[in-house]
C-alpha cells in the first residue's frame, strides 16, 4: 500500500515517474498487455475483456467504437482507473495500476484522467463553477479563490465564460456537457477519457462538442472517445474497434 | 480537503433533501427537548424537595414515639406513647445535652374550629415558644407564643394562613376569637405561608400552649397525654449527630432501657429526610430520563435511517465524486459530517425547544423546570454524537461503493 497526499504538490503514490518540470520520462502514456476482465464466479462469470492489449501515445486522439456489450465500457473503466484488470498489466505513464491502493487509484483519476459521460453528471444544485471546481477540492487545493479562478479559466477555454454562476438546470445540454469537459480538464490531467460524449445531445450541439475535443486534442492533450457512432470516430485519428471483449480491428486514418 | 470544504458540501447534500433533513432534525429536536425538560423537571423537583424539608426547620431533630422495630416486631412510628414532657424537660438540660439549643414538645390533635358561622376542621399543636424558631417558622401579624404564655394557661392561638382564609375569609384573624373543640381561643398571630412538605399542609394549623392543650385533649384516651413528637435543635449543623447521641442516652437512661436497639422512641434528622427525598425524586429523575433517551435512541435511527437512504439516492454522485479524485476517506467524511451536521441541528434546535419548555411548561404543570449549564451543553454533545455514531455506518456504505457500479445504475 502506498501512502497518498492530497497536496498539490506530491506527486507520490501516483507510480508515474515524472521529470521536474512534470513531463513523464519516457514509453507510452497508456499501454495495455494481455488484460482481461471478468465479472461474477464459477458458471456466472462473464468475460467483459478477453486479452486486449493496445498503446496509446501521447497526443493521440483514439474512438474506441463497438456495439453495447462489446466490452468498450469495460475498457473505458480500465484506461479511466475507475477500475482494475482480473489479469494482464495496464501501465499508466510507465506506472503498473495494479500495484495502486484505492486512494493512489483516486489521485491517478484525479491528476491524470478526466473524465466525460454520456449522462453528464453534474451536481445538479451547485452552480457551473462549483462543479468544475470539485476536482480541485480533492486535489487539495486549498484557496477557494484559486479554485475559482481555475474554473473559470477552464470554463472560459469551452466557451462557457458567461456561465459560470448558472446552475446545470439552467443550461442547456450541450451546454452541461461542456461544463463537464472543463471539470474534466481543471487539474489539466494527460488523457480526456470520454464515454459517448454526444449520446445525449442534439447534432448540432453534437458538433459543437466534438469540435471543442478537435481543440483539446489539437492543444496537445490525449483523447481516447468511446462511441458506436462512426460519425463521431471519424474525428479521430485512430479508430479500434472492439466486439464481444477482443480488439477486431485497429486504424489509423490521419497521421 | 479541508474542513470549509466539507461542511459546505455537507450543507449542500443537506439542503437538496430539505424536507427531509428537516425531519429527521425534528425526531432528534424531540428527543432532547425530552431529555432536557424531564432533567430540569427532575432538578426542579429537586430543589423544591430540598427547600421544602429545609423549610421544616434547621438543624432539628425529631423525636418520636415507639421505635421501627421492638424486639423483633416492627412497630412503626408513633405506634406507642413514651415521650413525657419530662422527657422534653430533661432534653432540655445544658449540662446533659449541651448540643441540644432548643426542644419543642409536641402533641397533636385534629379538632374543630368555629368562629362566628364559620367552621373548619385543622390540626392543633400544643407547643411551647421554642417551636417557631425551630421549624423555621415565622408570625407574619400579631405575635408569636411566649414561654408566659404557657406557663399561664393562656387561651391563645396561632393559626396557619389556610385557617385565617376560611375562618375569617372578610377581616383580620389576629385579636378575633376562635373556638377549638368549643373553648373560646384569642387569635394572637397569623404564621406565615409555607406551602406543603412532604407529609403535611403546614398551612392548614393551629398552634397553642402546650400546657392548655393538656386540659383541651385530655380527655380523649389514656395516650391523649403523651407527646406525639418532641423537636429538637442542635446548635450547630456541625454537631447533629453529636446532639442525636446526646438525646438517644439521655432518652435510655430516662425510660431505664439497656441499649439503643430496646428504643422505645426513634429519633430521625431532618439531613436524612433530605436525602429520602432527594434520592427519591433522582429516581424519578432517572426514570424520566431513560424514557427521553429512548426517545433519542429512535431519534439518532433516524439519522441513520435519513442518511442510508441519502447513500443509495446518491449511488451515482458519489460514483462521479470517486471518478473525479476522491478516496474512500474523503466519500466517509463527506456522509460522517452531514450525519453530524444533522445532530447537531437537532441538538442546538432541540436546545432552543428545551428552552421555551421551560418557560411554558412551569405554569401548565405546576411544577419548576430548572435547566443547568451541564444539561445543555451535554444535550448538545450527545445529540452531536448521535449523528456521528449513526453515521458511521451508512457514510462506510459510500465510501465503500465501486465507482463504476455507483455510475453505471443511471
Amino acid at each position: 500500500m502506498m501512502e497518498v497526499e492530497t497536496e498539490p504538490p506530491k506527486q507520490t503514490g501516483t507510480a508515474v515517474e515524472r521529470s521536474s518540470d512534470g513531463s513523464v520520462l519516457s514509453g507510452p502514456l497508456l499501454e495495455l498487455a494481455e488484460v482481461s476482465k471478468s465479472y461474477g464466479e464459477g458458471a456466472a462469470q462473464v468475460l467483459a475483456l478477453r486479452s486486449v492489449s493496445l498503446v496509446v501515445e501521447r497526443g493521440d486522439y483514439v474512438a474506441i467504437m463497438g456495439q453495447s456489450g462489446s466490452g468498450k465500457s469495460t475498457l473505458m473503466h480500465i484506461l479511466g482507473c475507475l477500475d482494475v484488470p482480473s489479469s494482464g498489466s495496464y501501465r499508466l505513464s510507465g506506472g503498473n495500476v495494479a500495484d495502486l491502493s484505492e486512494a493512489a487509484l483516486a489521485d491517478v483519476r484525479n491528476r491524470q484522467v478526466g473524465f466525460v459521460f454520456q449522462q453528464f453528471h453534474l451536481l445538479p444544485r451547485i452552480s457551473a463553477w462549483r462543479n468544475v471546481e470539485l476536482p480541485l477540492i480533492y486535489a487539495g487545493v486549498r484557496q477557494r479563490s484559486t479554485r475559482r479562478q481555475r474554473a473559470e479559466q477552464a470554463l472560459a477555454a469551452v466557451g462557457l465564460a458567461d456561465r459560470v454562476d448558472h446552475r446545470p438546470t439552467q443550461l442547456s445540454g450541450g451546454q452541461q456537457q461542456r461544463v463537464a469537459i472543463a471539470r474534466a480538464l481543471v487539474t489539466d490531467p494527460d488523457i480526456l477519457l470520454a464515454d459517448e460524449p454526444t449520446g445525449n445531445l442534439a447534432s448540432d450541439q453534437a458538433d459543437e462538442l466534438l469540435s471543442i475535443f478537435d481543440t483539446v486534442h489539437e492543444l496537445g492533450r490525449t483523447v481516447v472517445l468511446i462511441t458506436h457512432d462512426p460519425d463521431v470516430a471519424r474525428r479521430s485519428q485512430r479508430q479500434v474497434r472492439i466486439r464481444d471483449g477482443r480488439i477486431v480491428s485497429d486504424a489509423t486514418t490521419r497521421p | 480537503m479541508s474542513w470549509i470544504e466539507l461542511v459546505r458540501g455537507a450543507l449542500d447534500g443537506l439542503v437538496e433533501r430539505r424536507s427531509r433533513s428537516a425531519l429527521t432534525v425534528l425526531g432528534l429536536l424531540i428527543g432532547i427537548a425530552a431529555v432536557i425538560l424531564t432533567v430540569g423537571l427532575g432538578e426542579g423537583a429537586q430543589a423544591q424537595v430540598g427547600s421544602a424539608i429545609s423549610a421544616l426547620g434547621t438543624n432539628m431533630l425529631i423525636v418520636t414515639p415507639g421505635s421501627t422495630s421492638t424486639g423483633g416486631v416492627s412497630g412503626g412510628l408513633g405506634s406507642a406513647s413514651t415521650l413525657t414532657l419530662a422527657d422534653a424537660a430533661a432534653l432540655g438540660s445544658t449540662t446533659d445535652c449541651p448540643q441540644i439549643s432548643r426542644v419543642a414538645p409536641v402533641t397533636q390533635h385534629t379538632a374543630a374550629l368555629a368562629a362566628g358561622v364559620n367552621n373548619w376542621t385543622a390540626p392543633v399543636v400544643g407547643t411551647t415558644s421554642a417551636y417557631l424558631s425551630i421549624r423555621n417558622r415565622q408570625v407574619v401579624l400579631g405575635r408569636p407564643l411566649t414561654a408566659a404564655d404557657v406557663q399561664r394557661q393562656a387561651h391563645v392561638a396561632l393559626i396557619g394562613t389556610q385557617v385565617a382564609q376560611n375562618l375569617f375569609p372578610t377581616s383580620r384573624a389576629v385579636g378575633r376569637s376562635v373556638e377549638i373543640d368549643g373553648v373560646p381561643f384569642t387569635v394572637v398571630g397569623e404564621l406565615n405561608p409555607a406551602g406543603s412538605s412532604a407529609n403535611a399542609n403546614e398551612d392548614n394549623l393551629v398552634v397553642i400552649p402546650i400546657s392548655v392543650a393538656e386540659g383541651l385533649f385530655g380527655s380523649r384516651g389514656p395516650n391523649a397525654q403523651s407527646l406525639s413528637q418532641i423537636l429538637l435543635s442542635a446548635t450547630s449543623s456541625g454537631n447533629m449527630s453529636s446532639a442525636y447521641q446526646e438525646a438517644e442516652t439521655l432518652l435510655l437512661e430516662l425510660h431505664q432501657l439497656p441499649s439503643s436497639s430496646s428504643a422505645d422512641f426513634t429519633i430521625t434528622p431532618q439531613t436524612s429526610l433530605l436525602a429520602t427525598a432527594s434520592s427519591v425524586s433522582k429516581t424519578m429523575t432517572v426514570l424520566l430520563a431513560s424514557v427521553a433517551a429512548i426517545a433519542l435512541l429512535v431519534g439518532g435511527i433516524g439519522v441513520m435511517n435519513i442518511m442510508l437512504v441519502s447513500v443509495s439516492e446518491r449511488v451515482q454522485e458519489i460514483g462521479l465524486r470517486k471518478a473525479l479524485g476522491a478516496t474512500p476517506g474523503m466519500i466517509l467524511r463527506q456522509f460522517l459530517v452531514e450525519a453530524t451536521l444533522l445532530g447537531l441541528a437537532g441538538g442546538l434546535l432541540g436546545v432552543g425547544l428545551g428552552l421555551v419548555g421551560s418557560l411554558v411548561l412551569p405554569a401548565l404543570l405546576h411544577a419548576p423546570i430548572v435547566i443547568s449549564i451541564p444539561a445543555v451543553v451535554g444535550a448538545v454533545v450527545v445529540a452531536v454524537g448521535i449523528g456521528l455514531c449513526f453515521g458511521v455506518y451508512p457514510a462506510a456504505r459510500a465510501a465503500h461503493l465501486s465507482p463504476i457500479d455507483a455510475l453505471r445504475s443511471a
